[in-house]
């Protein structure tokens, strides 16, 4: 494991119930930020913030929800909303980054609607979340996404949904891309995910960053407030990438 | 119609197809379901001795062979779908090919492992005499769903079949939960009893973990693979039933074997088992429990078990090239982490050819790879061939378990990745395919005269 250069900054992420919120392997997307810091002699901490936990918003730089079971999504959605809700705001607020994926990205909003229930979420971004009586959304999708700040600039992202959730995004709320290839938000917005400032959510679901090597050192550069990352050797993220874009038909 | 001409229409297609060289198993029996819905039903009705049903996401095939294996040592003659076609047309297929003129059919019981998802279409017909069910864990959630939904169609089918024994793991919660409120003597349920194999704590990647009745998390006094284990829920909604049949004594001899005492009632035996791992001490436990309760003696089953040959691909070995290749399938966290603790049970660096595909049977979603414990075998291998429609994204996976670089090799294409993998060392090569990466393997063995083919 590399040394932690001196004087070299701590990428600190708390994971939202990473026991409970992981069914599509979402520790891969961690596990992609630890190595991605360390090979770079950067610093990088990880806490859980289960069931009950309370979460200062101070003492991270990105928060991660991934997706659940649905009635895991339920417990953590209650708990959400009573335990947490007012850090996670004020995380958002002083500008920390917020990544919801799947299931996380639907708690996002103000709610989520299924039959004779209602979820509620913690409202960070306009939308809210219905389920439809329709075919899961599934397959291999690719977007289209315009990052400013380090590494932007208009790139593909490319990764696998599953969603019986259609999401509907408020006028004047952004979407994280446009969809090239697969369902998105609705099956038929065009529209895949949402950002707002430094809260992203999207529906590329579970382990999203090994896809996207680009865009884990995204968040790890704008979450540190750094202009650039020093380069590494990436012949095998290329590949993955490549391959991910190829499978969704890029 | 009556049925004998839809059977005589159904095997003249399905031999068709043979002769056209698609292979499919279960085209007649998809085509005797199409003009005769209840076929499986009114073809089943002629077993004298009735039949068992297998299902599990893990396990299935291999447990199946050790049941023949033992069922088989009494005399019984078997209609077993054996090379795996689990969905009805397969079941249906199997019991078309031995059905005989007048109301006949050519053996004495049914063995049949289901598919999961199918479940609760085919017991309802099949009116098994019993049903084993053998763990449940996430596996191809873009064809299956969540494992909530599959405990409840497993439900239905437990309901359906009311005259039929149960035989349930003990140390699987979704699954022992199954036999809740059910008839004194129907169930007879397994597990293991050696705090010995439990381990330090769970696996990332493991399921219901939570009471199926209040939702409180389980405690666990112990843990043996994935959420299996000694149970119990903390306000007393449930707990682990004390099993039946059980394994004490477990020995693992690395990718070669195992052995345990098999506990059966009062009675216990010492089982020799050629297949490896704690997961083939479960399967072999089901199979045990499975045969116990259709009236297999103890003696009888340790012979079976002892003499259960690797279901194809399963645990299997052949001579390639010049080395020894062992083939462990793997298609699922939990199937992949059992397999991959049982390699690192084995002295020395392994050379691995791992292939990774993304077809429909193997789930199009391969995100389960980055819950894999990969990482218990990062310090255990010289060289891996990563292989597939998806090798690249297996050999990020490797990289980021903390296997060097310079030790991956991508090459998707499966047979040059064979060659790569078998021209570059000596000795024994693991391979770790998925499912139809196992089957295409498997046609290139079999083409290099390595392998016996698995259809007649």
């Amino acid at each position: 494991m590399a040394e932690v250069a001196a004087g070299s900054p701590t990428l600190r992420v708390c994971a939202l119930y990473p026991d409970l919120m992981n069914i599509y392997a979402d520790r891969g997307n961690l596990l992609m930020l630890a190595r991605r810091c360390e090979w770079r002699g950067l610093g990088f901490a990880v806490m859980a913030a289960g069931l009950g936990e309370g979460v200062d918003p101070d003492a991270h730089d990105l928060f991660y929800l991934g997706g659940g079971q649905d009635r895991d999504q339920r417990l953590c959605a209650l708990d959400l909303v009573r335990t947490k809700s007012e850090a996670l705001h004020a995380a958002a607020d002083r500008g920390a980054l917020l990544l919801g994926v799947c299931g996380g990205y639907q708690l996002l909003g103000h709610r989520y609607a299924l039959a004779g229930e209602e979820i509620p979420g913690l409202g960070l971004v306009e939308l809210e979340t219905i389920r439809s009586d329709g075919p899961r959304l599934i397959g291999n999708v690719a977007i289209e996404v315009e990052l400013d700040g380090p590494d932007g600039g208009r790139r593909v992202l490319a990764g696998f949904e599953n969603h019986a959730g259609h999401t509907h995004l408020a006028a004047g709320e952004q979407p994280l891309g446009r969809v090239l290839k697969g369902h998105g938000n609705t099956g038929s917005s065009g529209l895949e995910g949402v950002r707002r400032r430094n809260v992203v959510g999207t529906y590329l679901h579970g382990p999203l960053l090994p896809k996207n090597a680009w865009f884990a050192d995204w968040l790890i550069a704008t979450a540190l407030g750094l202009d650039a990352l020093d380069p590494l050797d990436d012949t095998f993220e290329d590949a993955a990438h490549a391959e991910a874009r190829r499978a969704a038909g890029v | 119609m009556i049925l004998e001409t839809k059977i005589a229409l159904a095997r003249a297609a399905g031999a068709l197809s043979r002769r056209s060289g698609r292979g499919a198993t279960s085209l007649p029996g998809k085509l005797l379901m199409r003009m005769e819905p209840r076929a499986i039903e009114r073809l089943a009705r002629r077993l004298p001795a009735g039949s068992a049903v297998i299902s599990a996401t893990n396990g299935k095939t291999t447990t199946a062979a050790m049941v023949a294996a033992i069922l088989e040592r009494g005399g019984t003659r078997l209609v077993h779908n054996r090379a795996g076609a689990n969905m009805a047309g397969g079941v249906a297929s199997e019991l078309l090919g031995a059905a005989r003129r007048g109301d006949g059919i050519d053996a004495d019981a049914g063995l049949f492992e289901v598919d999961e998802f199918w479940l609760d279409r085919v017991v309802p017909q099949l009116q098994p005499r019993a049903l084993l069910l053998a763990n449940l864990f996430r596996d191809q959630l873009d064809r299956y769903g969540e494992l909530e939904t599959i405990a409840d169609r497993w439900s239905a089918a437990v309901a359906a079949a009311p005259q039929t024994k149960l035989v349930l793991n003990a140390d699987d919660p979704l699954v022992a939960d199954l036999g809740r409120g059910s008839a004194p003597g129907r169930v007879t349920y397994f597990g293991v009893q050696d705090d010995a194999m439990a381990l330090p704590g769970m696996a990332h990647a493991s399921d219901s973990k939570h009471c199926r009745r209040c939702g409180a998390p389980y405690v666990y006094d112990s843990i043996y693979m994935g959420h299996m284990g000694h149970y119990h829920c903390p306000n007393g909604d449930s707990r682990r039933p004390q099993p039946d049949v059980y394994a004490t004594d477990v020995t693992l001899d690395g990718t070669r074997g195992a052995r345990f005492e098999l506990h059966v009632g009062a009675a216990d035996a010492t089982v020799a088992l050629p297949l490896p791992g704690l997961y083939n001490v479960y399967n072999a436990l089901g199979a045990a429990a499975l045969t116990s309760a259709l009236g297999a003696s103890l003696q009888q089953i340790v012979a079976g078990l002892a003499a259960t040959q690797a279901a194809f691909g399963r645990a299997e070995t052949v001579t390639v090239g010049g080395r020894e290749l062992a083939i462990l399938l793997v298609k699922n966290p939990a199937g992949a982490n059992e397999v991959l603790r049982t390699l690192a049970l084995d002295e020395g660096e392994h050379d691995v050819l791992a292939v990774l595909n993304d077809n429909i049977a193997d789930g199009r979603d391969i995100s389960w790879v980055w819950d894999a414990d990969f990482e218990v075998i990062a310090e255990r291998v010289r060289q891996v061939t990563c292989s597939g429609t998806r090798a690249a994204e297996l050999a990020l996976r490797l990289k980021y378990a903390g296997i060097a670089p310079a030790r991956l090799r991508v090459v998707p294409g499966l047979e040059r990745g064979l060659d790569a993998a078998l021209g570059d060392g000596a000795g024994r090569l693991v391979a770790l395919p998925t499912y139809t990466a196992m089957l295409a393997l498997r046609e290139l063995l079999v083409a290099r005269g390595a392998a016996q083919g698995s259809f007649r």
